[in-house]
């Protein structure tokens, strides 16, 4: 049987458990999902970095001619995000409980909140005076935020993802639940990426 | 599963022996399994090694003479960029890549990898990321701005190409990415219960530094490259000093990965050979513990000295400084590996079959490009050599000397295991040969070349410099024809060559305690942990010696 517990779905991981005897291991996909975590943390710090260094040797920063940039809306963006987690959170603590209805309630109010985050970020693009290409700045700018919101709408279509498989009963229990942890632990990650994103672009 | 299935799914299984046949068809789709994979990544690599040697020949040949007459002025760039790129990304990186993938889940008793469609999917990236490569050669400007592809030079040689380049690269570098999540929670998590971290091969050591590697430093080339490619397609400036960017920092992330490259590509080679050494020497390897943290410190040094490429790219003296001495710092750990395998083989009963002459060409060649690697880590000493031969002599001795020797005595070692044969010896000693006088006579003069001041990547130079030339050409072709008898042998062998036993090495390692190749699910029943990995030797008595592994396996059984 070449099945293993990494292409069964949830609900199927302990039969297979069981089936595979003795010698099966144990579910390492969270593991996994963290190891990949670092990896992509490690993207976002390289250019991190590289926006650091652009800044700190330039004379003036932003340069000259940049417009002001607006606090006012991507301020409540990231307060949308970051209570998104928690929010999140109390999806995990649902499931726990086996309260599914609950589970869907939280992770559907997480998925709107992200999806406001994206249509702010998408109204800030629009109503912004600078294009990609004015300056350094700029283009730093449209890049940082641009790759994080593509990881924004990776961790929505997981969300999503969850609510759909959250239809078929008992897919998700208190004691299987792997693809809820996995799609918080990315949603935490975004959240976490961005506060410093906005922290190096916004305020610094 | 289909409906007529009579078995439930659900009920539990008697751990009942069944086992399904191995389809050669398996080798040429999407597979799960962790050997299949392997002998996958073996292939493709060895492939691209052809191509991208074939390159390198023709380079040679158009340096025999110093004018510009083989490839010509339109070709030369192009070639050697593919040459590095596919050296690097789609030889030596996938071939470490093809031995953990084959060796980790054996050596630790696990039936598979960790994640075995993550793995496969790894794999499926590697050939769109050749063919990309070689397609790229079609572009109206192939990729000319060699493996660095520094920009502005990188902006400024034709679109298309580059632009392949980098998807290629980026392709490349996720495959890798998601082997060494695979690699390291396997390592981690999988080993069987008797086996605590310091029992196991010093590969797995390798591959856990190795993979630590890939997962901090190849996401900080992604960055760069997708810095690059915007600047080459969306007229940004990241990089362009025209428009205000800063080329500096494109050559900090990429150095940021391609020097902790150099220990992706060596770092597993050192795995194999402190396996391979102990059993052909019948000695317990020497240091084991210093061995496996020497692979670590590697592994975290090689973090923090990427600007020692950059000492002429007008880094601060200060700067300078700190690389220097953490680079020099990394000959430490690595002196002491070397040293370990030599004190391995001290006084050891050596049996010089072609694994073990290729792990001793290993330390010998590696230990030259280890030496002229603390050379070039002076500033001043770099400052005078950069861009020269010298470095192209430096480089090769350790990714060719180092990396390809090691991984040719890794091929020789585990055939008998991966394929179910014996490959031929006088063959082999054949291919050392041919190998070891082509590698030296083609790369050796080269620090000379460098050392009088021929630069690198030109296709035309001074007729001053056409004597030296024209050895290292001949050693080149030396060196081409080299591949031919290992190509007969190893082709030869997978269908005709002598029978291979379990275990024809009377090694210790788990991954010969089952069948020549492995069965499906790699172990009939979970292995017995009996020994260290390394116990050669060790107990003398000479009734111990008539004893095979098998008899002293099922004597354990007995008592269990
Ligand atoms: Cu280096």
């Amino acid at each position: 049987m070449q099945t293993t517990a990494e292409t069964t779905q949830e609900h199927g991981a302990i039969a297979v458990e069981q089936a595979h005897g003795h010698g099966d291991h144990p579910d390492h996909r969270l593991f996994g999902m963290g190891v990949f975590l670092f990896a992509e943390a490690m993207i976002f710090l390289g250019l991190f970095a590289a926006y650091l260094t652009f800044r700190s040797v330039a004379e003036v920063w932003p340069p000259a001619g940049t417009p002001e940039r607006e606090l006012l809306l991507p301020g409540i963006n990231t307060i949308i995000l970051i209570s998104s987690s928690f929010v999140m959170n109390r999806g995990n603590q649902a499931i726990k409980q086996d309260d599914v209805k609950g589970m869907q309630f939280w992770f559907g109010l997480t998925a709107a909140l992200g999806a406001i985050f994206l249509a702010g970020q998408g109204y800030e693009y629009y109503t912004n005076t600078f294009g990609l290409t004015d300056n350094l700045f700029t283009s730093t700018f449209y890049v940082l935020t641009g790759f994080h919101g593509l990881h924004v709408m990776f961790g929505l279509s997981l969300i999503l993802l969850v609510l759909l498989r959250s239809r078929t009963p008992g897919h998700y229990s208190s004691t299987s639940h792997f693809g809820i942890e996995a799609s918080e632990l990315y949603w935490h990650f975004v959240d976490v990426v961005w506060i410093v994103l906005f922290l190096i672009l916004y305020i610094l | 599963m289909s409906v007529s299935t009579l078995e439930p799914t659900q009920t539990p299984q008697p751990p009942q022996p069944k086992h399904p046949e191995r389809h050669w068809k398996d080798f040429f789709g999407f597979s799960t399994d962790h050997k299949v994979i392997a002998i996958q990544y073996f292939v493709v690599s060895f492939v691209f090694y052809l191509i991208a040697g074939a390159m390198a020949t023709s380079i040679r040949v158009e340096l025999a003479t110093p004018d510009a007459d083989f490839l010509g002025y339109e070709n030369y760039n192009g070639v050697l960029t593919l040459h590095g790129t596919m050296m690097i990304f789609l030889w030596i990186v996938p071939a470490g890549a093809a031995f953990a993938n084959y060796l980790i889940p054996l050596m630790i008793g696990a039936k598979d990898m960790a994640f075995p469609v993550l793995n496969g999917l790894a794999f499926w990236l590697v050939p769109p990321g050749g063919a990309l490569l070689l397609l790229s050669l079609l572009a109206e400007t192939p990729p000319s701005a060699g493996w660095t592809s520094y920009p502005p030079l990188s902006l400024m040689t034709g679109q298309v190409g580059q632009m392949m380049w980098i998807l290629a690269v980026l392709l490349l570098g996720t495959s890798s990415i998601l082997g060494g999540v695979n690699f390291v929670t396997t390592i981690l998590k999988m080993r069987i219960k008797e086996m605590g971290l310091y029992d196991m091969p010093l590969f797995c050591w390798a591959m856990l530094a190795t993979s630590m590697l890939i997962l901090i430093s190849t996401p900080v080339l992604a960055g760069a490259l997708i810095l690059l490619s915007f600047d080459l397609l969306a007229g940004t400036a990241f990089f362009n000093p025209t428009g205000g960017g800063d080329p500096i920092v494109y050559q900090h992330m990429f150095w940021f990965y391609s020097h902790p490259a150099v220990y992706i590509m060596i770092l597993p080679v050192f795995g194999l050979i402190s396996d391979i050494l102990p059993v052909h020497a019948r000695k317990p390897i020497f240091g084991y513990k210093a061995i496996a943290y020497s692979s670590l410190a590697i592994a975290f040094l090689g973090n923090i000295v990427w600007a020692h490429h950059m000492f002429t790219s007008g880094t601060p003296g200060w700067l300078r400084m700190f690389f220097m001495a953490a680079t020099m710092v990394i000959a430490v750990p690595t002196g002491i590996k070397i040293f370990s395998w030599v004190a391995t083989i001290w006084g050891g009963k050596l049996r010089l079959n072609s694994a073990m002459l290729f792990a001793i060409g290993f330390v010998s060649m590696f230990l030259v490009g280890g030496l002229s690697g603390v050379m070039v880590a002076s500033v001043p000493f770099d400052i005078h050599v950069h861009d020269t031969y010298f470095i192209v002599a430096h480089f090769h001795y350790v990714l060719f000397g180092g990396s390809v020797f090691g991984i040719y005595a890794g091929i020789y070692h585990w055939y008998p295991k991966m394929v179910g044969r014996m490959l031929d010896e006088t063959w082999g000693k054949v291919h050392f040969a041919l190998t070891f006088v082509g590698f030296n006579l083609c790369f050796f003069p080269m620090h000379i070349l460098g050392l009088q001041g021929m630069p690198r990547r030109v296709v035309q130079y001074d007729p001053a410099f056409a004597d030296i030339n024209r050895i290292c050409t001949i050693g080149s072709i030396i060196l081409a024809v080299s591949t031919l008898p290992f190509l007969f042998n190893a082709v030869y062998c997978w269908f005709w060559g002598e029978k291979a036993l379990p275990n024809p090495w009377n090694a210790l390692t788990l991954e010969w305690q089952t069948s020549s190749p492995p069965i499906i699910e790699n172990f009939e029943e979970e292995p017995v942990l009996w020994s260290g990995p390394y116990d050669y030797g060790i107990d003398s008595e000479p009734e111990e010696d008539t004893r095979s592994v098998a008899d002293l396996l099922a004597e354990v059984k007995a008592e269990m």
